[in-house]
C-alpha cells in the first residue's frame, strides 16, 4: 500500500500554541483530495498520536483540497517531556501512513 | 479613504526586503506595524523574560524599520516586543528604541503597552469566577500562579488604539495578539470589522501569506467591504490561494479566530484574483461577544543538566535500548545510595538520536543506524543538585557494560566536561481566559519623549 506522502504533495505539522498541534494534507487536486479524504480514518489518525477520537478536530477543506488534524499535543510544549519544540516533526507520521 | 498598513516582515529579527519596504514607504500608508514575537521557540522566553533574537540583529532592522517610519511620517508598533511581552522585554526594546533615536538625533514620542500580570490580579480574578480554561489548561491555584516567573494577558485592538490616542510616534506593546497591532487602526477608522481581523491574521507573518516568504514585506488596505493585500518585494504575488492558505497556519481551526470581544468567522469568506499579484477578500464576518483576554504564563519546572554519548560499537548500537534499561536501573539505585534521593526525587531521562529521540513513543518505524546518539536528561530541584547527579553519572554513561561478564566498553563523548548546565526549564502554566470590564484594566501605559519623562498617559 502507498504511503501518503507518496500520493500528496505535502504533509506538514506544527505548533497551533503550546497546548495544540495541527498537521495539514496539501493533495493538491481534487481527485487525490476526494481519494484521501476518503482513505483518511479519523480514529486511525488519533490511534496514531495516541490521542482520544473525540479530541480530534478534522477539517476537509475542499476549496484548497487540504484535510487538516488539529489535537491537544500528545506532551505541552517545553515540558520535561517534550522532544519537539516546534511540533514540526510529527507529520512525518502522517506521511508515513498506509493509504488503502 | 482605505486604511492602508504596512507591513515589514512576520517578526523582527529574521530580516525583511529592504528595496521592498522603501517602495511600501513610498506608498503612503497609514501605520507601519510589526510583529514582535510568539510562543514558538517555548517557555523560556516568557519564563526567563528575555527576548530569542540577538540584540544585534532586533536593533539594525529596528533602525530600519524607524528610519522608515521617519520617511512615512506615520505611527509605528511593535507588538509582543521581545518575543515574549513581558514588562522586562517592553523595556528592552525600549532601550534599544533611545540608543538608536540618540544616534540619529531623532526626537521621537514613545508609548509603552505593558501586558505583565501580578499573580494576586490573576488570583482575584479566579476566586471572582471571571478566569475560564482553555482545553486543555493546567491546574491553577493562587498559590500556582505565586510561582508563575512571568504573566501576560494577550493585548487586543483597543489597547494598541488607546496607546496610538496619545499621539505616539512609535508603540512598543507587550504580548498582544498577532493581529491585534494590524487591526487596531483600520477598526478604530470604522473599516469593516471581519476584514480588519482577517487581513490582520493573513498579514501576521507578513509574507508568508505570498509566492515568496521570505520577503517579508506586504501592504494590506482595509476599507468598509472588505481588504486586499499585495506583497512588495519584486516577483512576489499573492494568490486566492497562498493567502487563504494562510488560515490554516500554526491555526487549530482554519474558519474561526477568537480575539479579545468576539471572534471572526471566515466561512463565508471569498478570495479574488484583483491581478497576477493582488488578491481582495470579502466576506469575513465578526462575530462580538464578551471581552476576554487570553493568559500565558510560564514558570520553573526544575532545573537541567544533559550529557550526550554515541555509541558506536555494532554490539551496543544493536542492543542500545537493553544497555539504556539497564545503565537507568543501575543510576537509580547508586543515587540513591550515594545522595541519598529516590528516585521519585529527580527526573533521569536516556533518549535514543538515531532511534526515536523525535517521538518517542509514538514511533513506529525501526532501522538499523550506524551509530546512536545517547542524549541523557537529569531534572533536578536545583542547578546543584542536577550538576551532581550528571557528575555522579558520567562515568557509567562512558563506560557502563550490556553485561556483567563483558569487558567495561568506553564510548565517544564529544566535549569535556561531559555534562552540561542547562539552567532552568521552564513550562507554560496558563491556557486561560480572563474577563475584563474593561479593556484598560489589565493593561498599563507609559509615555516618553527620547529620553526625557513625560508621563502623559495615566496608569490604570
Amino acid at each position: 500500500m502507498p504511503k501518503l506522502a507518496e500520493l500528496v504533495v505535502k504533509v506538514r505539522s506544527k505548533n497551533a500554541g503550546p497546548f495544540w498541534v495541527t498537521v495539514d494534507v496539501f493533495c493538491g487536486d481534487a481527485a487525490t483530495f476526494s481519494r484521501i479524504a476518503a482513505a483518511l480514518d479519523t480514529a486511525a489518525v488519533a490511534a496514531l498520536y495516541d490521542q482520544p477520537a473525540q479530541l480530534l478536530k478534522r477539517f476537509d477543506i475542499i476549496d484548497l483540497n487540504v484535510i487538516k488534524f488539529s489535537f491537544p499535543r500528545p506532551v505541552v510544549q517545553g515540558s520535561a517531556e517534550d522532544r519537539d519544540m516546534h511540533g514540526a516533526q510529527w507529520a512525518h507520521l502522517m506521511a508515513e501512513f498506509e493509504i488503502a | 479613504m482605505p486604511t492602508r498598513v504596512l507591513i515589514p516582515s512576520g517578526v523582527l529579527g529574521l530580516g525583511f526586503d529592504r528595496a521592498a519596504l522603501a517602495r511600501g514607504v513610498t506608498m503612503q500608508p497609514d501605520i507601519i506595524a510589526i510583529d514582535g514575537g510568539s510562543t514558538d521557540s517555548g517557555p523560556f522566553s516568557l519564563g526567563a523574560g528575555q527576548s530569542k533574537y540577538a540584540r544585534a540583529a532586533t536593533k539594525s532592522e529596528w533602525a530600519d524599520i524607524m528610519a522608515a517610519r521617519r520617511a512615512a511620517r506615520v505611527p509605528l508598533v511593535i507588538g509582543t516586543a521581545g518575543t515574549c511581552g513581558a514588562d522586562a522585554t517592553v523595556d528592552w526594546m525600549a532601550d534599544i528604541t533611545a540608543e538608536i533615536a540618540a544616534e540619529t538625533g531623532e526626537r521621537v514620542k514613545i508609548a509603552k503597552l505593558y501586558s505583565g500580570q501580578p499573580a494576586d490580579r490573576v488570583a482575584r480574578a479566579l476566586k471572582e469566577g471571571r478566569v475560564q480554561p482553555l482545553t486543555p489548561a493546567p491546574e491553577i491555584t493562587s498559590e500556582v500562579l505565586a510561582t508563575m516567573t512571568n504573566i501576560v494577558a494577550l493585548a487586543g485592538a483597543e489597547q494598541i488604539q488607546a496607546a496610538l490616542a496619545t499621539g505616539a510616534d512609535i508603540v512598543i506593546a507587550g504580548r498582544t495578539t498577532d493581529t491585534a497591532i494590524i487591526a487596531a487602526l483600520p477598526l478604530s477608522r470604522g473599516e469593516n470589522p471581519g476584514a480588519c481581523w482577517h487581513g490582520a491574521k493573513i498579514g501576521e507573518c507578513g509574507a508568508l501569506c505570498s509566492t515568496n516568504p521570505t520577503s517579508g514585506v506586504i501592504l494590506i488596505d482595509f476599507d468598509s467591504d472588505g481588504f486586499t493585500v499585495e506583497p512588495l518585494a519584486e516577483g512576489a504575488a499573492c494568490t486566492p490561494h497562498s493567502v487563504s492558505a494562510h488560515m490554516l497556519y500554526e491555526n487549530a481551526d482554519p474558519f474561526l479566530l477568537y480575539e479579545p470581544g468576539g471572534h471572526l468567522d471566515v466561512r463565508a469568506a471569498r478570495y479574488t484574483a484583483l491581478d497576477a499579484r493582488r488578491v481582495r477578500v470579502e466576506g469575513s464576518v465578526w462575530v462580538p461577544g464578551p471581552y476576554t483576554v487570553k493568559l500565558e504564563g510560564a514558570r520553573v519546572a526544575g532545573y537541567q543538566t544533559t550529557i550526550l554519548a554515541v555509541l558506536r560499537d555494532p554490539h551496543y548500537v544493536a542492543h542500545a535500548r537493553d544497555w539504556v534499561v539497564r545503565l537507568t536501573g543501575f543510576l537509580h539505585e547508586t543515587i540513591r545510595h550515594r545522595m541519598r534521593l529516590p528516585p521519585e526525587a529527580y527526573g533521569l531521562e536516556f533518549r535514543l538520536i538515531g532511534v526515536d529521540a523525535a517521538l518517542g513513543m509514538l514511533e513506529n518505524q525501526a532501522g538499523a543506524p550506524v551509530e546512536v546518539g545517547v542524549l541523557g536528561i537529569v531534572t533536578a530541584s536545583s542547578q546543584a543538585q542536577a550538576a551532581e547527579i550528571g557528575k555522579l553519572i558520567n562515568p557509567f554513561v562512558l563506560h557502563y557494560p550490556l553485561t556483567d561478564d563483558e569487558e567495561l566498553p568506553t564510548f565517544a563523548f564529544p566535549y569535556s566536561p561531559a555534562t552540561t548546565d542547562r539552567g532552568a526549564l521552564y513550562e507554560f502554566a496558563l491556557n486561560h481566559v480572563m474577563r475584563l470590564d474593561d479593556p484598560m484594566e489589565a493593561f498599563r501605559l507609559e509615555g516618553e519623549t527620547l529620553g526625557e519623562k513625560v508621563p502623559h498617559a495615566e496608569a490604570r
